[in-house]
């Protein structure tokens, strides 16, 4: 029977996104895993929002974009962000979100109010909302650029794959001097969705 | 023992990776190029392969020309840019395909299909036509790799440069790439006089055009069995010509259909596509943008449905091919979430900011250019009037000058970066000195070409590779070309850049004011050890001065009146400022505008 998956990166330029995504993707192929992601760069990635597509199948993955109300997990770096893209999700998806949020323009200089019921508008649809303070973890690991590592470590408990491939992807893929803090932060996210 | 079978290596790799991977395997010699998304990467990861000479050119023009040259000396070459620098590229590249090539030439075009970060959609496959060139167009990174070493061969097979069309979708997908072998081309590198076929002046092109006619002829035929042409037989109700990642939503959408997938999208195989249409009850064209395809199959009398349901605006998905065709209604999804938007904005501590915070002070008519400074048109900066091209800001200024006259004095400047100015600005300052011109030019000087993520040019210091290189002096060259007033300030100095700008502005001739300070997402600057400001959250009276800026460190903290009340503010004060000191460089331009000394400066201690 083929496996297959769409998983739904999202949040704010100049969070990690792209280093969680592939990440995961690393994680995928490890286990063999055909894999196609899309990503945008350029003007996007100047604190917009952004987001990265990866379709994962035992088979052939065709097409680098999910479908809208196609997605299985949604890996949301940021509050607001998460339910930006409710059209991609069905009442099956799973949403893990970090609870930090980062201020738009127009809720920085005043203008709108941040909307302070987000995840409600998902759970309301019955899609399950996992929360997970990444950035609170990463600070008390002393680095809060592992955010997106203990973000990858929560995605990682909903995956056809062991822990362990996980943790030999940092430590062939990151530089030396950060895979432990790295590892770390993985079990901990990894620990909040077992 | 048994023998240890050594599988090809399988690679993760995105478009771009897999195209400079490819260029290493079709044994490319010289690559040039200008940075542009979505094809910037390419040029940054041939530089790895250290036999391939990789170089940033100043424009892509300038690239192809390079290119060209080493293809005439007899080596595998080169070109990358984005759609628009096609534009910038198409006068060498119309000529090009006049003389051919000695050693394989190629031009890698990225095409941005719902312009996610570019001015315009064009579809690039015209030039293929209009130039009588042959293009190749992947679906993925692995087809990618594969196609860049096809198209060495056939432009060496054909005396023809070669076109390959990426896209956003090919070059920043990443997919599973099979590493393979290195080529060989018979080639000897060297000078040879060639006039006939590489000078073009009007007797040689004259019967280099009736060449290029019999290659045209040649190419046609040879499509119709070239292997990236190929038919995938369905159950013969509908069928499918398609190219590109269309094909991929195709096999998405209708994964029983027959396809023919064309990998060489001018010319087209006139055969292969009548015996195709024959054996089909239905055909169907899906193509991004232009209807390029279906107009030459419908020229050749095939009935076929194209455009009249895929949409030309804006890139396909499977969900809106499938919709298209089966006429279908959307899914039932939920309906989007009202949100405040996010649109990108300039980094904490961006330059760029003090600059367009003084333009807006000053309610000047901005004449814009391509760069992350074209984020000034964003509230609430919302300095930027225009935006057309690479370069154009100089040269319309100097038209809005010349149509005012004294009505426009003082009421109209130019913005451009480093990069941008040294790509195709500087003929625009010529221009305006030669003709007299009384626009002020402002030269945003950054260190580096910043949007498209860092990459060195002429005034960085540094090559592509990171050697060492002469820097370019921007206010002796404006001063060589003959602008008499220029100056240099610190943008980050927020009124003595107003008071320069003021004076430039007012002055009824040409002059230049270059804002320097390195971009923050330059190595030097990232490796800076930075000194966030702080907030005196009771000095600050949510006056809202510094929110001017939009600085994306400066957050808005709204009070209702009992809670101002608690933290002994007046009821009335509806909120505060307060300082991110996770994104806080400390660049220093908030502290000036606050007359209430509730920003603090980051020390050593901080």
């Amino acid at each position: 029977m083929s496996r297959s998956g769409n998983i739904h990166f999202v949040g704010v330029g100049g969070q990690g996104i792209l280093l969680a995504s592939e990440m995961t993707a690393y994680a995928l192929l490890a286990a063999g895993f055909d894999i196609k992601k899309s990503e945008v760069h350029g003007m996007a990635q100047r604190g917009g929002s952004v987001e990265a597509h990866l379709r994962y199948a035992s088979d052939r993955v065709y097409s680098p974009l999910i479908e809208p109300g196609t997605v299985d997990i949604q890996l949301a770096f940021e509050t607001m962000e998460a339910a930006r893209y409710l059209p991609y999700l069905n009442q099956r998806s799973k949403v893990i979100v970090n609870t930090q949020r980062i201020m738009p323009p127009a809720v920085a200089t005043g203008k709108m109010q941040y909307p302070e019921n987000c995840l409600e508008a998902l759970t309301a649809k019955g899609i399950e909302v996992i929360p997970v303070d990444a950035y609170a973890i990463a600070k008390e690991l002393g680095n809060i650029k592992t955010a997106n590592v203990v973000l990858v470590g929560a995605l990682s408990s909903f995956l056809p794959l062991e822990g362990e491939i996980f943790q030999e992807v940092i430590q062939t893929r990151l530089p030396a001097k950060v895979q432990a803090v790295n590892l770390k932060a993985f079990a901990a996210g990894r620990q909040l969705t077992r | 023992m048994t023998q240890q079978q050594t599988a090809p290596e399988k690679l993760w790799l995105s478009g771009n990776e897999a195209l400079a991977l490819g260029a290493h395997e079709a044994s490319v010699r010289v690559a040039s190029g200008y940075p542009g998304t979505p094809s910037t990467e390419i040029l940054e990861n041939v530089v790895h392969h250290r036999e391939i000479y990789t170089e940033w050119a100043p424009n892509e023009k300038v690239g192809l020309e390079v290119a060209i040259g080493a293809s005439f000396a007899g080596v595998r070459a080169l070109a990358t840019m984005k759609h628009v620098g096609l534009n910038v590229a198409a006068d060498p590249l119309f000529t090009a395909s006049y003389t051919g090539v000695r050693g394989g030439l190629v031009i890698v075009v990225a095409d941005d299909p719902s312009m996610y970060s570019s001015q315009n959609e064009q579809d690039s496959r015209n030039y293929a036509w209009a130039a009588k060139l042959p293009m190749l167009e992947p679906s993925d990174p692995a087809e990618a790799k594969e196609m860049l070493k096809q198209a060495y061969r056939l432009s060496e097979e054909f005396d023809t440069p070669v076109l390959l069309r990426s896209c956003t979708r090919v070059s920043h997908v990443k997919g599973v790439v099979t590493a393979g072998e290195i080529e060989t081309p018979a080639l000897t590198p060297g000078l040879e006089k060639l006039p006939a076929k590489l000078v073009m002046l009007p007797a040689n092109a004259r019967s280099r055009r009736v060449a290029i006619a019999e290659r045209q002829r040649r190419l046609s035929e040879f499509a119709e069995t070239f292997s990236v042409n190929r038919v995938e037989e369905g159950d013969g109700k509908i069928g499918f010509i398609t190219a590109g990642t269309s094909y991929l939503y195709v096999k998405e959408a209708f994964p029983e259909a027959a396809v023919l997938k064309l990998g060489m999208v001018n010319p087209l195989p006139e055969k292969l596509i009548r015996d195709f249409a024959s054996r089909v009850d239905q055909l169907y064209i899906v193509e991004d943008l232009d209807p390029f395809l279906e107009t030459q199959i419908k020229a050749l009398g095939i009935a076929c449905t194209g455009k009249e349901v895929i949409p030309a605006i804006g890139e396909l998905s499977p969900a809106v091919v499938r919709r298209a065709i089966t006429g279908e209604a959307a899914a039932d999804l939920f309906a989007p979430v009202e949100l405040p938007p996010r649109p990108p904005n300039m980094c904490a501590g961006c330059p760029h900011r003090g600059l367009f915070y003084n333009l807006n002070r000053l309610k000047v008519y901005v004449s814009g250019d391509i760069g992350c400074y074209t984020l000034g048109f964003l509230p609430p900066l919302s300095a930027m009037d225009t935006c057309v091209c690479m370069g154009a800001s100089i040269g319309m200024a100097h038209g809005m000058d010349k149509a005012l006259g004294e009505e426009g004095r003082g009421k109209v400047v130019a913005v451009i970066g480093d990069s941008t100015f040294l790509h195709t600005g500087i003929n625009g300052l010529i221009n305006s000195v030669y003709n007299r011109g009384c626009s002020t030019v402002i030269i945003l000087d950054n260190r580096i070409t910043g949007m498209t993520g860092q990459q060195p040019n002429p005034a960085s210091g540094t090559t592509i590779g990171y050697e060492s290189a002469p820097v370019i002096d921007f206010p002796e060259l404006c001063r060589a070309i003959g602008v008499k007033h220029v100056r240099t300030v610190n943008p980050h100095e927020i009124e003595a850049t107003y008071e320069v700008l003021k004076e430039e502005i007012e002055r009824p001739e040409v002059s230049v004011v270059i804002t320097r300070f390195p971009c923050v997402l330059t190595v030097e600057e990232k490796k800076r050890r930075k000194y966030p400001f702080h907030t005196v959250v009771d000095n600050c009276t949510g006056c809202t001065m510094c929110l001017r800026l939009g600085c994306p460190a400066i957050n808005w903290q709204p009070l209702t009146p009992a809670e101002a009340k608690a933290m002994g503010k007046k009821e009335k004060q509806r909120g505060y400022s307060l300082i991110n000191e996770d994104m806080c460089i400390g660049c220093g331009q908030c502290i000036g505008l606050c007359k209430f000394d509730a920003i603090s400066e980051g020390g050593e201690q901080g």
